[in-house]
């Protein structure tokens, strides 16, 4: 449904896309992921005809987005990372407004703002303004937008950045209840606890190009799984628990930090792990403060696909917010 | 439908949107039709005199606040054209298979009328004050006429300007200088009162050339008095000065819209 081949964009001197392929099967939902500046939203824009490319083909829904831009869009729905409204009319003002230009007519666009806003929960919003609305709802106003046309190819850059863990969910049952409608998604995103609740296959971007493709479960692997981190109370111990926990994990992979007193293993099975693991530490007298069984984090992803330890601050501590504790 | 018929349904859907901004905030609307009523009254009454007009100031005065209210509906579509591009909603009406110009067409219609109620208001507001047009109906509809263009004008103009400038706080910067420029004419007071290399500077001002024709259209005080080249043809300049701006600003624009995806 989505056949992107040799992308690249240069921003300045900066090439954004650089040498992206992807392949999406109509039906699926296909997460990108990769930290801030991998050219997710660049990729969005191109496929959905904002952005012209420097060079590479993009097929969506079997036509040319470059040749067949009109087409293309009649097709399509977005939902970009900054909300696209018009924030000084109502919620119905503004799908009305967008049904009419999808050339709906206007009783059939007053028809379809009306379901939408039923099915998002948003009918009782009434006449107040969309700068009034919450984040979580301001999103559902922006999906729902999107679907005015039941588009075979629907795209989400981001979409539950910046939103509280009640928004995220509420994003997140919007999407799914998509699924299975027959429609296509390509899903954008940071979080890989989003892309794993959300997305058919995934595929990991770094630096403008796809590093690795597959399900959650083929990359999870690839990456070593869920991990348990393991703070103790005193770091004398440390070099003593750090054997103790490989030992009990099965694994040889540990990794020390003195600093945070802390101890981090990958684990195959967690709740095997973890019992293991806090029974051991319990025989042998070694005192923890804390245990938790979490799943990689995109750091973790990109250290392992990329082999290349990068600074991204940032994406660590968005990931740490996902992180799953026991 | 045709794509020329979808291309007014989608311009006239954009114009409507804007329509609807003015039925939500009433206020805003009133204040930006009262804002040129303030300052036609404050010069009007309050700084009144009008340095080197002969004859009735008021009636001098009026076409020149016409000019000057059309001149700074430059800084109102920079505005609605710079929110606009940093809300994002452009991306959304770009993505979706409407007629590519309709975002502009809508702009600029919406515009035009908001500025066609602010000149019947301050026609209005002119003539409770004292002052009269001495022409013929067609004379007057002729300077209504020049004082559109001007607006259309400063419409295009600042479609190109939000564009380039693109961000709120260089708006502002425009917004500034919109009012030396406007009050750099002879929208107050006569070039002949000014010093002479000031005063030659006015005269070439388009804003200066719209308010000496329209004056000279209305019968009103002033018309027609210089007596430089700029002065001389009046009328001429009021058409070929917006008509140049045009000529310039509008293609400027819609390459520049169209760059949006570049």
């Amino acid at each position: 449904m989505i056949v992107v081949e040799g992308l690249r964009k240069k921003f300045g001197e900066k090439w954004a896309l650089d040498g992206l392929d992807l392949t999406v099967g109509r039906g699926t939902v296909h997460g990108v992921l990769g930290p801030n500046g991998a050219g997710k939203t660049t990729a969005v824009r191109v496929m959905a005809t904002l952005l012209t490319p420097d060079a590479g083909q993009v097929e969506v829904a079997g036509l040319d987005v470059l040749r067949r831009q009109r087409e293309v869009r009649s097709r399509i729905g977005l939902l970009g990372q900054h909300a696209a409204l018009d924030e000084e009319l109502s919620g119905r003002q503004n799908l009305e407004m967008f049904g009419r230009l999808y050339h709906l007519g206007a009783r059939r666009a007053r028809e379809r703002a009306d379901a939408l806003l039923e099915r998002f929960e948003l009918a009782d919003t009434g006449r107040k303004a969309v700068k009034q609305y919450s984040g979580g709802m301001r999103r559902r106003l922006d999906l729902a937008a999107s679907l005015i046309t039941e588009p075979e190819v629907l795209f989400l850059d981001e979409p539950t950045t910046g939103l509280d863990p009640r928004g995220r969910t509420e994003v997140w049952n919007a999407v799914r209840s998509l699924v299975g409608g027959g429609t296509t998604v390509l899903l954008t995103t940071q979080y890989l606890e989003e892309a794993d609740q959300l997305a058919d296959r995934i595929s990991v971007i770094d630096k403008g190009r796809a590093i690795a493709e597959g399900t959650a479960d083929q990359l999870k692997s690839r990456t070593g799984g869920d991990r348990i981190d393991v703070v103790l109370h005193d770091a004398g111990r440390l070099t003593e628990a750090a054997a103790l926990i490989g030992h009990r994990a099965g694994t040889a992979d540990v990794t020390t930090d003195p600093d945070r007193r802390l101890v981090s293993a990958p684990v195959a099975d967690r709740m095997a792990a973890l019992s293991a693991v806090v029974r051991a530490l319990e025989e042998t007298g070694i005192e923890a403060e804390d245990v938790a069984v979490r799943r990689p984090t995109l750091d973790e992803v990109f250290l392992h696909l990329t082999g290349d330890p990068s600074d991204r601050a940032d994406d660590t501590a968005a990931t740490t917010a996902q992180e799953v504790s026991v | 439908m045709s794509t020329a018929g979808w291309a007014v349904t989608d311009s006239w859907t954009m114009t409507r949107r804007e329509l609807a901004h003015w039925a939500r905030q009433p206020v805003q609307l009133v204040v930006g039709l009262a804002f040129p009523v303030m300052l036609l009254l404050m010069f009007g009454y309050l700084i009144g005199g009008g340095a080197g007009v002969a004859g009735d100031y008021r009636e001098y005065l009026v076409p020149g606040m016409f000019a000057l209210t059309m001149a700074f509906g430059l800084d109102a579509t920079m505005v609605a054209v710079t929110q606009d591009l940093n809300k994002g909603v452009v991306d959304r009406f770009r993505a979706m298979p409407m007629t590519d110009g309709a975002v502009l067409v809508g702009r600029s219609a919406a515009d035009m009328l908001q500025s066609a109620v602010s000149l019947l208001v301050l026609v209005g507001v002119g003539a409770a004050v004292g002052w009269r047009w001495h022409g013929s109906f067609g004379a007057f509809l002729g300077a209504i006429g020049l004082l559109l263009l001007l607006r259309f004008a400063m419409l295009w103009l600042g479609i190109h300007l939000a564009m380039v400038a693109g961000r709120p706080e260089l708006v502002a910067a425009v917004q500034i200088l919109v009012w030396p420029i406007g009050f750099l004419s002879n929208a107050f007071a006569t070039p002949e009162s000014m010093p002479g290399w000031l005063g030659a500077t006015v005269e070439w001002n388009p804003m200066s050339a719209t308010a000496t024709a329209t004056r000279d259209l209305f019968g009103n005080a002033g018309g027609g008095a210089g007596t430089s080249w700029a002065a001389e043809h009046a009328l001429l300049l009021a058409v070929v000065w917006p008509v140049a701006i045009v000529a310039v600003f509008f293609p400027l624009a819609v390459r520049r819209f169209r760059a949006l995806s570049k």
